[in-house]
């Protein structure tokens, strides 16, 4: 695990929260506009909120660093990065907006982290994998189907 | 009945959000380290080879599908029941997916962290 590849994780989670953040910021702004698959316009509305085009370019920068993080580590090390987003909405709640957070919130963002910490502290990719993975681009795609 | 229906909608969020991820995760491996790949032969390259492999189209098709059977859930059942069910029920799935499908090791620190995960995000949301 480079530093680079850090990076690439803390994107994950960073990009996932503010993104859906924002998408809800904008769709509650327009309010009981009907959107959905039955009210085009109103579909089309939604994507010119400002909040919504902000969240949705989020919400693709999080898909671009989860995809090339699949690429070099295990689904398994990936998936608790995502959940680490709970832990910051709620650390940016209570010391950005002063909001109470009550006691049961408190156990699920230590359960949270205590996972997180739990797979950070191992390794990031199963070993015949990370074997593959160096040598990946040179491969051709028929070799690795037989190796998978 | 409102019930059944939440239940059979965060069933179906599990499965297909699992096989998505399960997909994905396939197919990024058959792509290779992105980051490598976009140094040596530049971002048009990368963007190519996964979008030409046939997983990823398919992950990205049952990710679609989880999105929708999300919205229909959220119609039938609570927030606070759909959310975090889904949401915790889908961190277990795909351990033992990654398990099975992607032979991916497994070992006793990720199934706890898997456990951990998914009950935080349950009280998370009580």
């Amino acid at each position: 695990m480079t530093f680079r590849k850090y990076l690439v994780l803390a994107g994950i989670t960073v990009c996932a929260t503010a993104g859906d953040s924002l998408l809800a910021r904008g769709m509650k702004q327009l309010g009981n506009i009907n959107v959905s698959l039955h009210n085009l316009s109103g579909l089309l509305l939604a994507i010119l909120n400002p909040w919504v085009t902000a969240g949705i370019l989020l919400l693709l920068a999080f898909f671009a660093c989860y995809i090339s993080a699949l690429s070099w580590a295990d689904l398994t090390y990936v998936l608790p990065a995502t959940s680490l987003g709970y832990v910051l909405v709620a650390l940016i709640a209570r010391f950005g907006f002063h909001e109470e957070i009550s006691p049961t919130r408190w156990l699920g963002i230590a359960l949270i982290a205590a996972g997180v910490g739990f797979v950070a502290a191992g390794p990031s990719v199963t070993p015949s994998r990370q074997h593959l993975g160096s040598h990946g681009a040179s491969r051709d795609p028929v070799s690795q189907e037989v190796k998978l | 009945m409102k019930d059944i229906y939440a239940w059979a909608a965060i069933g179906l969020i599990v499965l297909t959000s699992t096989t998505g991820d399960v997909l994905l995760a396939h197919s990024m491996k058959r792509v290779g380290d992105v980051g490598e790949l976009w140094q040596r032969r530049g971002v048009l390259a990368v963007l190519g080879r996964v979008l030409r492999t046939p997983t990823f189209v398919l992950g990205l098709m049952a990710m679609g599908i989880a999105f929708y059977s999300l919205l229909f859930g959220l119609s039938w059942g609570n927030l606070s029941l759909v959310v975090p069910a889904s949401a915790s029920l889908t961190f277990v799935a795909n351990a033992v997916a990654a398990r099975i499908f992607l032979h991916e090791r497994v070992g006793r620190r990720r199934w706890i962290a898997a456990l951990l995960v998914a009950g935080g995000v349950v009280l998370m949301a009580v």
